[in-house]
This record gives structure tokens, sequence and C-alpha cells, in this order.
């Protein structure tokens, strides 16, 4: 046991540091489901790839990044994420490879009793969404103050629905669970995070495209990738039709024109 | 000689480790911004906000961890060995494993969540929630100090206090609580110490919210995400506010006693 236990971390050892063709990929945390089939389908093309995925907000990749992290691709959930990487010098040429939109999610028991976007705003409804550094949580704010402006909802909207936010969490997918589990009323997160891929379990509210934020993703190779054939494969995977059939099936958008 | 000087290198290097993450964090920010930061309201929102959860906490953790202490220190019973270990249990879960442990149980919709709800309390997403994830996490690190220091002190203390005619209740305030004081003052502080450095199962169970819910190292993650330099702040703040407290615990009237403390365990 013991000797086998020796033989299985010596493997390890030897896996880290020998020539392997590790590829690391940092994406948005929406994009969980989406890039680990587009990871497994790389892999089916290429058995010599692994694909190891860190799955995290946008800006925290992004810190993550430009304070040293090793890394071959970053895919991010919104163009402030990439710039701040791409001002650091480390890549250059983002290109969108995808969008998003915003759904209103509740519990499956729906414990606020909330039928429509209206009901966000009544006291007492705990609303959770991600953080304002959050991607996700900043275009949740834009939408409650999109919804503000639309006709039919009560002027002091947008300051009713934020009063009503009990938690700003690190990540989108942080949101999903605090809804999932009952805890929280409503949550404000992207189509591709309550996908049918990505669990469901949860009603949503569709939000009207003229309130709606059309999140775009902007995916690049880092300069400083030991993997660049390997990277850019990956990339190309993710544009390929293939590829966008992947992001379609996990409720993304295509990048020109809607489907 | 050169067991002497391996033993000071060895001790140097470990020093060093410890230190040098501490001293980065002070490098990299000014007392002026230091200062600056103090004054933003979620700052000291956030700093108060630790210094009262985990208070409470701490004295939940002593109120209620006393008693188990005494029986472990004192008692034999069968499952003995399963309440020891699971009072040590939350020393190794990882803490957001709590939080989620936590959120199933006492969550509205959790376990004991339908009672509670019942009884009108909600515990996600509110301050309360903060001081049961550290009064969970931080409970062992007392228990297991305050036991050692109960089961310390020689029966015949106590049981010369019964031959004197002193009833059970005199013998655990006067005679055994002092002679464990130390022990269970360093228990309360190691407690107090984890309640405040508590992260992975409040922001679980509790969720993260300026002034409701986002305690000082929750703050700290949050300026993280935009903010390098609000974050090294922060956490600047935090390590000066322990380490003032660690310094004051040892240096009050009592103090010399929490130092002896751990001594006495370092010796057991």
């Amino acid at each position: 046991m013991r000797r086998a236990l020796w033989a299985l971390f010596v493997l390890s050892l030897a896996r880290a540091h020998g020539p392997d063709r590790t590829l690391t990929v940092f994406a948005a945390a929406s994009l969980t489901e989406a890039f680990t089939e587009l990871g497994d389908s790389l892999r089916a093309h290429d058995p010599g790839v692994v694909v190891q995925f860190n799955f995290a907000g946008s800006q925290l990749l992004a810190l993550q990044l430009i304070e040293g992290a090793e890394a071959d691709v970053f895919a991010a959930a919104d163009a402030r994420s990439m710039q701040a990487v791409a001002d650091s010098g480390l890549v250059d040429d983002p290109i969108p490879f995808a969008r998003n939109r915003l759904v209103v999610i509740l519990p499956a028991t729906n414990p606020g009793r909330i039928a429509a976007l209206r009901d966000l705003a009544r006291p007492g409804v705990k609303i959770v969404l991600a953080g304002d550094a959050v991607p996700a949580g900043r275009y949740a704010r834009a939408v409650v103050a999109n919804l503000g402006q639309s006709t039919g909802f009560p002027p002091a909207y947008e300051h009713r629905v934020l009063a009503n936010v009990v938690s700003e969490e690190e990540n989108v997918r942080a949101v999903v669970a605090k809804v999932r589990l009952g805890e929280a009323d409503a949550g404000i997160v992207y189509a591709s995070d309550v996908s049918a891929a990505a669990g469901g379990g949860v009603r949503t509210l569709v939000i009207p495209d003229a309130a709606n934020v059309l999140a775009t993703y902007p995916i690049a190779v880092l300069h400083r990738s030991t993997h660049q054939a390997a990277a850019r494969a990956f990339v190309a995977l993710v544009f390929s039709p293939a590829g966008q059939r992947v992001l379609a099936r996990h409720e993304l958008l295509p990048i020109a024109g809607r489907p | 000689m050169l067991v002497r000087a391996a033993l000071s290198l060895a001790a140097a290097t470990l020093l060093c480790f410890l230190a040098l993450p501490i001293i980065s964090l002070f490098v990299r920010v000014s007392p002026a911004t230091l200062w600056g930061r103090l004054g933003q309201p979620v700052v000291r929102q956030a700093l108060w906000l630790s210094l009262g959860t985990s208070a409470a906490a701490t004295l939940l953790v002593v109120l209620f961890g006393l008693p188990v202490a005494y029986l472990l220190a004192t008692r034999e019973f069968r499952a003995k060995r399963v309440v020891q270990t699971l009072v040590e249990l939350p020393i190794v879960l990882p803490p957001t494993a709590a939080g989620v442990g936590l959120l199933l149980a006492f969550g509205r919709a959790g376990l004991a969540g339908g009672v509670l709800t019942a009884v009108g309390i909600e515990l996600p997403f509110t301050t309360l929630a903060v001081v049961v994830a550290q009064v969970f996490v931080a409970t062992p690190f007392f228990i297991s100090s305050a036991t050692a220091g109960l089961a310390a002190v020689e029966r015949r203390y106590t049981d010369a206090a019964a031959t004197l005619g002193a009833t059970p209740a005199f013998g655990f305030f006067r005679v055994l609580l002092p002679m464990a004081l130390p022990a269970i003052l360093a228990g309360a502080a190691m407690s107090w110490a984890r309640a405040l450095g508590e992260f992975g199962a409040t922001i679980t169970f509790a969720g993260n919210l300026p002034g409701r819910t986002q305690t000082m190292p929750l703050a700290v993650y949050t300026a993280l995400q935009n903010d390098l330099s609000a974050a090294v702040a922060l956490s600047v703040l935090l390590v000066i506010l322990s380490f003032t407290i660690l310094l004051g615990l040892r240096f009050a009237p009592w103090g010399a006693a929490v130092g002896g403390a751990s001594a006495r365990l370092r010796g057991r």
C-alpha cells in the first residue's frame, strides 16, 4: 500500500516536471460547462493535450494573471478584465467570441413568491447579486437600472431592488448556488449559468431585450504561454462551427448577430 | 556546536518564512494610505463588525464550551472518543465545507430551517449567521485547550475541598476553575483569533454585504477583486489589530497566565 502511494507520488512529480502539454485556460466562471466540453473535444482530437481550467470571476483571473500566474489562454466575461491584462502587456488583440444574456433566477420553490420582475422591488425580498467588481454583478446592476427606466416600473425601482440585496458574491456561480439552495429569493445571472447543461434546478424570469445587457466575452492567448500552438488550437476550436455549436448549446450567443 | 548551529538555522528559516509575508504586506503600503483607508466607512464597518462578531463568538464558545470541556476532562463515558473527534472535526473541515453544512442545517431550506423559521429566525445573510459560522470553526480550539487545562488539575485538590465540606459547585468555581484558568484563557484567545480570521464559512453561510456580514477577511477578499492596494491596506490593518490584541492579552494582569498556559501545554 505504502509502496503504491510512493509510486503515485513519484508519478505525479514526473508529470509535473516532464515536458507535458498541459494547456492552462483561465476562463470566466460562467463558461464552466461550455469550456469543459470544449476541453474534452480538444482532448479527443489530440490525446496528448491535457486542458486544465481555472474558472473564477474574470476580475480575479485578471488580477492573478497580472500578479504572475501561469496560463496559456484567458477568456473573460467583460472587456474591462481583458483590458487590464492587455494594459499589463500580457496579451494583444483579444477577440470577442460569444455573448451572454442575463436572466433573473428564483429557487424552484419560489419562497419569495415572485411572479414578475416588478416583484423584485417588494420590501423583504432577498436578492443576491455578484459584487460590483465582478462582470456579472456590474451587468446585473445595469439591468436593474434599465428596468427602472422602463415603462411600467415604479420610479424608485432601482433603489428598492438594490436595497433588497442581501449578499454580494465573489462570482456568478456563487449567486446560482445561493438561489439553488433556496436561501435567496432571487438572483441575476447569465443565461449560460442556468442552461439545462449547467444543472437547471431554478426558475427563470426573462428580462426583456430592451432592458437586458449583452455581455461580450473576449479571448486571447498569453504572450508568455509556453504552449503557443496548443493554445492557438484551443482558440481556433472556440471559433470553429463545432465550437460555436457547443457554446450555443450552453445558451451563449454567437458574436455575429443573434440566432 | 554543530547541533546548536543547525537548530538556530532551522529556527531562523521558520521565523523568516512566517515573517516575510507579513513584512511584504507592510512594505507595500504607506502609513498615509493606511490612515486614509481607516477613514472609509466600508473599512470602519468591517472593522467594527469583525470586532463585535468575534467577541460575541468567543463569549458563546466559552459559555457553551466550558461544560463540554469539564465533562471531557473529568468524566469517563463510552462515547467519549466519538465526542472528542466530533468536537475536533471543524479544525480539519475546510471552512467552505463548514459553510455549506451550516446552510444545509440552519438555512431557510435546511434541516433545522423549518424550526428556526417557525420561531421567526432566518439566519442566512444576517450578522448572527456570521457569529454562528465563527462559533462553529472556533469551538475546537477552546475545548482542546480548556480540556487539557482542566484535566491537568490533580483530583486531590478538588477531593480535598470536598472532604473539607465544599459543595461540588464551590469546588468547581473556587478550586478547579482558578487552577485551570490559564489554559481556559489561552483557549479563549485562540478561539477569538480563529473567529477574527474566519472567511470561508462566513462567505458561504452568511454572504457578503458591507455593514451586515462583510467582516475584515471578507472585505480584504472583496477589495482584492479590483484594487490590490486596498486589499493590502486592509490586510495590514487586520494584522495590526490581531497583533495588538494578542500582545495585549499576554501583557494583561492575567496575561502571564496565558503565556504560562501555553508553556504548560508545551510541557505536557
